[in-house]
């Protein structure tokens, strides 16, 4: 069968079940850096499953359809991503599913999910420059936005040539993967000064959603790790791996910045590192 | 079996011993997390409604409120003497009571307070609770089908 | 050529005949016909000339350019009596100069200034031509309801609608003019009747603040007509061409100065930084004058003339500024509009950053900047238009232009709400417009020139943070309310809708648009174009497809949720049960009120207005010495 459909029907099939494993991982290492047994590693999907048996209640009747659209957004996004297609659209159709995610919020009309839903939008500024210079830059490299192409490029691995982006981009990725100190709009643990932000007027089902589309996400976020390794993309699959427990290990050793702080220092780190290496590129063409 | 029992934990008008005890529960220490147990906020999220303390005017319409807002199947558990009873201030004019004064109580758990190990004990108990209330809820989505 | 005369004369003689025109009902039928002749004759246009390259027209009249001085000296005459009687000193000598300049070229080299092909068509002026046509005369139509609803609510101001709606047509007849141009004095002509347009209609209130800014925009704009004129004068005292399509194929270096001066006025006119205070200050103007002048048309006047340049400017040092000018306009003013909590206001700065945009991409000249350039203009036109014009409306309604009282505007104002929100989509969400151009851009930047990417980066975060955070405004129920829709004039609701659904068209069309007269346009400027690849309109429609089944996935009030129950948002348990309040200390109800974050201390105009005006005066030196030396 034709490797863009296959890819992304594994991709549709496959992330969710590696999103969760990869999150379960997560609260078991970050337990036992806590000096802690944590609990199994399948514990994220007990915790979807058994949203999905609880009901679904709401503050206005059409906030779930928003989550819906979210995922479905979400899973495209990662579905053309895996297809190869053109890495520009993948990011726009990503910031179309997260628009989606951010109207949510403000749909509950609560004092908790609106404060929620601005940081998301400071989020999403924060780390829009360096996810944009990260597209030109992996363009600049690999002469073409296709990631099919990209993904089989003739250049030494990309990252020699990208190592200013490389970095920036690990800084927003703390952002992207809701991890402290940048998890200012919701954060998997336990209570924020906002209550759950975002996600605090979402039960059962509609939450268990948005938890699959994270996990959609994050295979996404890393897929786009990896091919700062292309063409060696096992390389790839295990540097993105390492940046996870990387990030997990920032997680747990930072506290929760402002927003001051996460949108100007990621707007310097994109600046300095992000366009600072685009520049690099230029001049030495 | 129920195996990710998220929490809400109210402090009615506890002297705040039995809370202090619930989250020693999430330290190192009894580490309820291996159980898949999250201490959430927020009722939206949550399955298990931990209420320490008693019920006075104030809080009656608090915990109703709170109580709404969560989704079924949920359990209600009244962590020591105070929420089972009124405890030792059970005598007072402004004490109502235990939350049963206003909601379904499913489960009582004693003490003085109440030990980790015994609110631990409670909340297996009351995954089982929960775990039947799940099952009547889908026969009965299943008869409305 | 009859269908550009018609254009450019029609709209002169509704314009006479709405100026003797007392009653509204009689007025209302006559834009009404006259908007739709005007819209047929467009269409009639493209149908006839759209795949032609380019057409040039003789034009028999020797009267005409005597004609053009006369008004040119009247209106003179008329902006230093005015000046005088408001006591505004330095509007008169730019007048003098530019009158003087037009007066003493006129007689001394007017026997040799009979251009052989004054008017011209190409694709781009067809694309100007019925966005003028299409949008101006639906602005105009909804300028029939919208100045009833001013003038019963706004007791106080006198009702002059007999010569706003005579300056409107006027107007639009400008603008054909400006579009179908080739002698650059009939530009000129044109460009400075639309000054004066501005000027009268931004004064429409009668009060101090409108008259005020109203100067400062006829100030700022003579400044650029002045330049435009010198320019003129210096292109044929040293290459002894007038016409643009001569202009277009000397050498670069030859015509330098003379097209510098002439950007200086496109820059003014687009509102670019660091001349950006007049636009900001004609939002005092009603609504369809900001519509109609000072989003989607008359501006879009200095972007074309620009953009017609491109070719010029392509790979030289002075294209880079007029990039960067562009650019840095376009971020600054991206994080200025995040600070405004007036509706018209944030709308202005959005408009003068996507002019600078298009600004950019003329300064790059590259084929795929050109392509970007005009997707641009297509795009800005119409989805800006459409904010414009629903914000009118929803602020006569709610008699605020305050974005936080529009909280909730889709139980509110339901119909209103869906527009704002599908013009706001369109302005930066994908699949829409405005993200193709912005995509478009991106890609032409990265291959000219990346260091330009900077600006466009950060101004496209900037951009999705206040308009994510209106749309959400609108969409946020903090407290009940009642629909207040009714009452609202079909004048107004007819170009509303048909704007959405041209939005929607334009988005979903824009393909075969861009096959048909962009691209050979650019094709037969650079010999070859830019595209939008198979692949990716696909999954574009694809996109597209899902976003429309959105509207119909929302349960209606009218669904019996059966599994979904509506309960009290979360607030630490002390609501109030069934409202969106709760209690307070000392049992006070207090309401669930919230507002966005404006971030006044860091991206407010009082941070950031004066710096941007300074380095961009800075850019605009650097600029002027480097075309002398």
């Amino acid at each position: 069968m034709r490797k863009d459909i296959l890819i992304p029907f594994f991709y549709v099939v496959l992330a969710p079940l590696l999103g969760g494993l990869l999150a379960g991982v997560d609260r078991r290492i970050t337990a036992r850096l806590q000096g802690r047994f944590g609990p199994p590693i399948l514990q994220p999907f007990y915790d979807v499953a058994k949203l999905f048996c609880k009901e679904n209640l709401v503050a206005h009747r059409t906030q779930t359809a928003y989550i819906v659209f979210f995922l479905v957004f979400m899973v495209f996004t990662g579905g053309i991503f895996y297809a190869g297609e053109d890495l520009l659209l993948v990011i726009f159709s990503m910031m179309l599913a997260n628009t989606f995610f951010v109207l949510a919020g403000y749909k509950g009309g609560a004092p908790y999910s609106s404060i929620g839903a601005e940081r998301e939008l400071l989020q999403i500024m924060a780390y829009e420059p360096m996810i944009l210079f990260y597209a030109m830059g992996i363009y600049m490299a690999s002469k073409t936005f296709y990631v099919e192409q990209i993904a089989v490029t003739q250049h030494p691995m990309l990252i020699v040539s990208l190592p200013g982006v490389f970095l920036g981009f690990l800084y927003v990725l703390t952002i992207k993967l809701r991890k402290s100190p940048f998890d200012l709009s919701t954060s998997h643990h336990g209570h924020q000064e906002i209550v759950k932000g975002i996600t605090t007027e979402f039960t059962g089902p509609a939450l268990g959603l948005i938890e699959i589309a994270h996990w959609y996400e994050n295979i996404l976020l890393l897929g786009l790790v990896g091919l700062f390794f292309a063409p060696n993309l096992w390389l790839g699959a295990l540097a993105a791996l390492l940046v996870y427990f990387l990030e997990i290990f920032i997680d747990n050793a930072c506290a929760r910045a402002r927003w001051q702080l996460t949108v100007f220092s990621s707007w310097v780190v994109a600046a300095v590192l992000g366009f600072g290496n685009i520049l690099a590129i230029t001049l030495f063409r | 079996m129920q195996k990710s029992p998220w929490i809400i934990h109210y402090d009615g008008s506890s002297c705040n011993g039995c809370d202090i005890e619930v989250l020693a529960a999430l330290t190192p220490m009894y580490d309820v997390e291996r159980f898949g147990v999250i201490n959430t906020g927020n009722p939206k999220h949550a399955d298990i409604f931990l209420i320490t303390g008693s019920v006075n005017e104030q809080n009656k319409s608090v915990i109703r409120n709170i109580y709404d807002q969560m989704p079924n199947p949920k359990v209600v558990l009244a962590v020591g003497i105070c929420a089972c009873t009124g405890g030792i201030f059970r005598e007072c004019y402004n004490v109502l009571g235990g939350p049963d004064k206003v909601i379904p109580v499913d489960l009582y758990v004693m003490g003085c307070a109440v030990r980790p190990e015994a609110i631990i004990d409670g909340v297996v108990k009351a995954l089982e609770v929960w775990e039947d209330k799940r099952r009547e809820m889908t026969r009965k989505r299943g008869l409305k089908v | 050529m009859q269908s550009i005369l018609f254009l450019i004369l029609f709209p002169l003689v509704v314009a006479l005949a709405l100026s003797l025109v007392r009653r509204d009902a009689v007025r209302r039928w006559i834009v009404g016909v006259s908007a739709l002749v005007l819209i047929i004759a467009c269409l009639e246009l493209l149908r006839n000339h759209y795949a032609v390259p380019i057409h040039l027209y003789q034009v028999n009249a020797d009267w005409i350019r005597p004609l053009m001085q006369f008004i040119e000296l009247g209106l003179a005459a008329y902006m230093i009596s005015l000046a005088v009687r408001h006591k505004k000193w330095l509007i008169i000598p730019l007048v003098l100069a530019q009158a003087g300049l037009g007066l003493w070229f006129e007689l001394s080299q007017g026997h040799r200034l009979a251009a052989i092909f004054p008017l011209f068509m190409n694709q781009l002026s067809l694309i100007m031509a019925l966005i003028i046509g299409i949008i101006g005369n639906l602005i105009a139509v909804y300028a029939l309801g919208y100045m009833r609803d001013y003038h019963a609510q706004k007791k106080d101001v006198p009702d002059k609608r007999r010569s706003f709606f005579f300056i409107i047509f006027i107007f639009l007849s400008a603008m054909f003019g400006i579009s179908f141009s080739n002698d650059l004095l009939w530009l000129y002509f044109f460009w400075e009747i639309t000054t004066v347009c501005s000027f009268i209609l931004i004064a429409y209130r009668g009060d101090r603040e409108s008259i005020d800014n109203a100067f400062l925009a006829l100030g700022f704009n003579l400044v650029g007509g002045l330049a435009m004129l010198l320019g003129i004068v210096i292109l044929f005292l040293h290459q002894g061409i007038f016409e643009l399509d001569r202009l277009l194929i000397q050498g670069k270096f030859m015509v330098m100065a003379p097209v510098m001066l002439l950007s200086v006025a496109g820059l003014v006119k687009s509102a670019q930084l660091p001349f950006s205070s007049w636009l900001l200050g004609a939002m005092v103007a009603p609504t369809p004058v900001s519509a109609l002048l000072h989003s989607s048309t008359m501006v879009k006047a200095g972007v074309y003339l620009l953009v017609k340049l491109g070719p010029v400017f392509n790979g030289t040092y002075a294209g880079l500024l007029i990039a960067l000018i562009g650019g840095f306009t376009f971020m600054m003013t991206s994080l200025l509009a995040i600070s405004q909590r007036d509706a018209k206001k944030v709308l202005a700065y959005s408009t003068v950053a996507n002019l600078g945009l298009i600004v950019m991409c003329a300064g790059i000249g590259t084929y795929e900047s050109i392509w970007a350039a005009i997707l641009l203009i297509i795009f800005h036109a119409v989805a800006k238009c459409l904010l414009f014009l629903c914000v009118g409306s929803v602020a006569h309604t709610i008699i605020s232009r305050d974005i936080e009282e529009m909280g909730g505007l889709i139980v509110a104002m339901p119909r209103s709400a869906w527009l704002m929100l599908i013009g706001m989509a369109g302005m930066f969400l994908a699949p829409f417009g405005m993200l193709i151009s912005k995509w478009a851009v991106l890609v032409a930047v990265i291959d000219a020139n990346p260091i330009l990417s900077f600006f466009l980066l950060y101004g496209s975060a900037a951009t999705l943070f206040f308009w994510v955070k209106w749309m959400g405004k609108l969409l946020s129920v903090n407290q009940p309310r009642e629909n207040i829709e009714t009452g609202i004039n079909r004048t107004i609701w007819l170009p509303l809708y048909i704007l959405g659904f041209l939005m929607m068209a334009v988005c979903l069309f824009f393909p075969f648009v861009s096959h048909q007269m962009i691209e050979p346009y650019v094709i037969s400027i650079y010999g070859l174009s830019a595209t939008i690849s198979r692949g990716n309109m696909i999954i574009m429609i694809i996109m597209m497809g899902m976003l429309f089944l959105f509207p119909f996935s929302l349960p209606s009030k009218r669904d019996k949720m059966k599994t979904t129950r509506l309960v009290d948002i979360y607030m630490g348990g002390a609501n109030i049960p069934g409202s969106k309040t709760f209690l307070g200390s000392a049992g006070a109800i207090r309401e669930n009120a919230f507002q966005n974050y404006y971030l006044e201390k860091y991206f407010g105009e009082k941070i950031l207005l004066y710096p941007s005006i300074f380095l961009a005066l800075g850019l605009l030196i650097v600029l002027m010495i480097g075309a002398v030396a």
